[in-house]
């Protein structure tokens, strides 16, 4: 159980990031029970299986493009975007393509390098939940999100 | 010229707000410098080579007199008592503390200024024609489309974080006075066979490493989708942009990896999607950001004034001001009058900030309470009555900023370079310094007539070498600084990119390389032929030729030479 900021509150939270171990492949990997954020490549080797899950998200890489997901956005509980580095700022184009384009209305997660001074973009483009980088006080990035009046 | 609304005026204090705790947060360690670099670059602020160096947004170079009395107030309290004027109608200060910036930014939000953006991975100030409105060749004023791309483009939370810096230029005149194609985006407005108005869209052009000239991607783009396509271009870069090589990561190099068509198709695909979404314009909303740049009260006055004819006959210094200095205008007995700051001995774009309440006060009494900064690092008053002129040049003249060197040689465009910049290879003022001071003589620059030498400390190409009819270039050999130098380029139009003549100089011979050009260019014109377009007739070859033709002696030590 860790922090993360959701709907503008530090809240606990439970899902787990499935990642994989050296000599695991997506489509051997074994996505274990509970609710588990799974990389989109998992999603897709495994979806027969996974599709009947209601525990299962999935994570972007900052280089792969939300249309992959098209035909299951409706059923997604999460979709985490992964901020390998926070002036990486193409996870802010999949979040627009997410919300606009492909019309998601689930929980929006940015991971990875998360920072306080980077949330009230992220806000804008439609992120609503935050895993601030473990080593920064979450309660000190809040702030982050209100920077600004109007939204 | 446009004014804040209550909400823009909210935003930048909340702006300044933000911004004054992040430093407080850098100061006390909260945050690492690699996490507060972009956070102050996206407020103007670069770390240079002695200082901080703070770098204010003048939207498409418009300012009023108030803005400028506030700049020359900064220049005196953070400052060292000047500012430079840049080649994005923006100014600098190159001498300023950290702790004091957000009090700086305060300050400028009080006048409706601000630097957001001015640096950092984003888009940048939007830059136009310094002769927005006024000038005579003009199809339609861009001002109304430039502010709408500078609301659009400030704080726009998806591009933000872009792989490189990004600017764009819109020019709505015949003649391109915006440089267009050397922009990540260049827009010119056209009208089509129906009358109705529309942007030619250029992508992919830039200086740096990398000279090119951007590419048409759209003949005809109807205004209405001015933003939407745009927005189509910033999203298919901020997605597949290189990010894995901070020189390989401006649009032009994407452009050219996918090819135009390619490239084309993929902004095109993105743009069906959202074409005629909620960011179309429409008449409604350009009519209200039009009401912001109406013309002022001209009066109805005779095409041409009696008394600037006489004095021209009678007073030469004058009338060679009026040849070099003062532009047509687009209403009957007004003109566009253009303020030097290339005075020989001063640093090209530099002014103080005695200067800058001077220029404050002759725009409040002369032209309307506005002025405009160019990209060619001089300053402007739009609307100037003829029968001013006289009264206007002689207080001009009197503080400095009446040389009559418009588009001359010693008119130099010219970066900080070396002695400022902590990306400079070499020192750049003082190369224009030593050429100016060689070249003074007007008669000699009013007969070799209009040219364009550009001064870039490197790389980077601030002082946008590549486009000077003759580009210098600092370069770094062996830790000595060195110059290339470059000929046949040129803006406007005709863009084109310089080409390399040969091995580099060192400081001090660069004024005789210059002169040597000079003299190929005296020998071999036509009569009334520009030195561009001898170049471009007879080709690089007889210039190099005689530039190379005998060693350069040493003469008096400029630059890094004086150090030695």
């Amino acid at each position: 159980m860790s922090n993360i900021i959701k709907d503008k509150q530090v809240v606990a939270d439970d899902w787990r990031i499935l990642k994989l171990a050296e000599g695991e492949t997506v489509e051997s990997v074994t996505v274990p029970a509970g609710k588990i954020i799974v990389p989109l490549a998992v999603w897709q080797a495994q979806r027969a299986v996974l599709q009947g899950r209601n525990d299962v998200g999935v994570l972007f890489a900052s280089s792969e493009r939300p249309e992959a997901l098209k035909d299951d956005i409706a059923r997604m509980p999460v979709i985490a975007i992964d901020f390998p580095k926070f002036a990486d700022g193409r996870g802010y184009s999949i979040a627009y393509n997410l919300r606009a384009r492909l019309a998601y209305t689930g929980e929006l997660r940015a991971i990875g390098d998360v920072l306080r001074d980077q949330l009230f973009y992220m806000q804008r483009v439609g992120f609503n939940a935050f895993a601030v980088r473990a080593d920064r006080d979450i309660h000190d990035a809040l702030k982050g999100l209100t920077d600004f009046s109007e939204p | 010229m446009y004014r804040y609304d209550q909400y823009d005026h909210q935003i930048v204090k909340e702006r300044v707000a933000q911004y004054r705790d992040q430093v407080r947060r850098r100061l006390v360690d909260e945050l690492t410098e690699d996490e507060f670099r972009p956070l102050r670059l996206q407020n103007g602020l670069y770390m240079q080579r002695h200082a901080y160096m703070l770098r204010v947004a003048v939207p498409y170079g418009l300012l009023s007199t108030k803005q400028m009395r506030m700049f020359a107030h900064i220049a005196r309290k953070y400052d060292r008592g000047y500012g430079h004027f840049t080649t994005r109608q923006n100014i600098q200060y190159n001498w300023i503390n950290l702790e004091e910036t957000p009090d700086i930014l305060a300050d400028l939000a009080s006048v409706e200024m601000h630097a957001i953006q001015t640096s950092g991975n984003c888009i940048r100030n939007i830059t136009s024609d310094e002769y927005c409105g006024v000038a005579a060749d003009e199809i339609i004023d861009p001002r109304p489309y430039a502010e709408i791309l500078r609301q659009w483009s400030t704080f726009h939370p998806e591009f933000a974080y872009l792989p490189r810096k990004f600017k764009i230029a819109i020019n709505g005149a015949l003649e391109d006075r915006a440089a267009t194609g050397m922009h990540d985006i260049g827009l010119t407005v056209v009208k089509n066979e129906q009358a109705e108005i529309g942007f030619r869209v250029m992508v992919g052009g830039g200086l740096g490493r990398t000279p090119i000239i951007g590419s048409v991607v759209r003949e005809f783009l109807p205004w209405q989708h001015m933003l939407t396509y745009i927005e189509a271009v910033m999203r298919v870069y901020n997605q597949y942009g290189r990010r894995d090589n901070i020189y390989k990561a401006r649009i032009k190099i994407l452009l050219k990896a996918l090819g135009v068509e390619e490239f084309t198709r993929q902004v095109e695909a993105e743009w069906t999607d959202i074409k005629d979404g909620p960011s179309t314009l429409t008449a409604e909303e350009m009519h209200r950001v039009a009401a912001y740049f109406t013309p002022p009260a001209y009066e109805k006055l005779p095409a041409i004034d009696a008394s600037v004819e006489q004095q021209k006959q009678e007073n030469m210094a004058f009338a060679n001001w009026l040849q070099r200095n003062v532009k047509p205008h687009k209403m009957p007995g007004y003109a566009i009058v253009m303020l030097s700051l290339k005075k020989t001995g001063v640093p090209p774009g530099d002014a103080t900030a005695e200067q800058m309440d001077f220029v404050a006060d002759l725009a409040d009494r002369y032209s309307f309470g506005e002025l405009r900064v160019t990209h060619e690092q001089n300053l402007v008053l739009a609307d100037v009555k003829q029968s001013d002129l006289i009264a206007l040049w002689k207080e001009a003249k009197a503080h400095a900023l009446a040389t009559p060197n418009i588009g001359l040689l010693t008119d130099i465009i010219c970066c900080p370079g070396g002695d400022f910049c902590s990306l400079a290879n070499a020192k750049s003022i003082p190369i224009a310094e030593a050429i100016a001071e060689r070249f003074d003589n007007l008669d000699f620059q009013h007969d070799i007539g209009e040219i364009e030498l550009n001064i870039s400390g490197c790389i980077n190409a601030c002082g946008h070498h590549h486009v000077g009819n003759i580009g210098i270039l600092g370069v770094d050999k062996d830790g000595a600084e060195w110059y290339q130098v470059s000929l046949g380029g040129a803006q406007g139009n005709d863009i084109s990119i310089g080409k390399i003549i040969g091995p580099s100089f060192s400081a001090h011979q660069m004024p005789v390389v210059i002169d040597r050009i000079l003299q190929v260019y005296v020998r071999d014109r036509t009569e009334d032929e520009r030195f561009i377009d001898t170049v471009r007739r007879i080709g690089i070859t007889p210039f190099k030729d005689h530039v190379y033709a005998t060693p350069i002696k040493v003469g008096q030590p400029i630059g890094e030479d004086a150090y030695v």
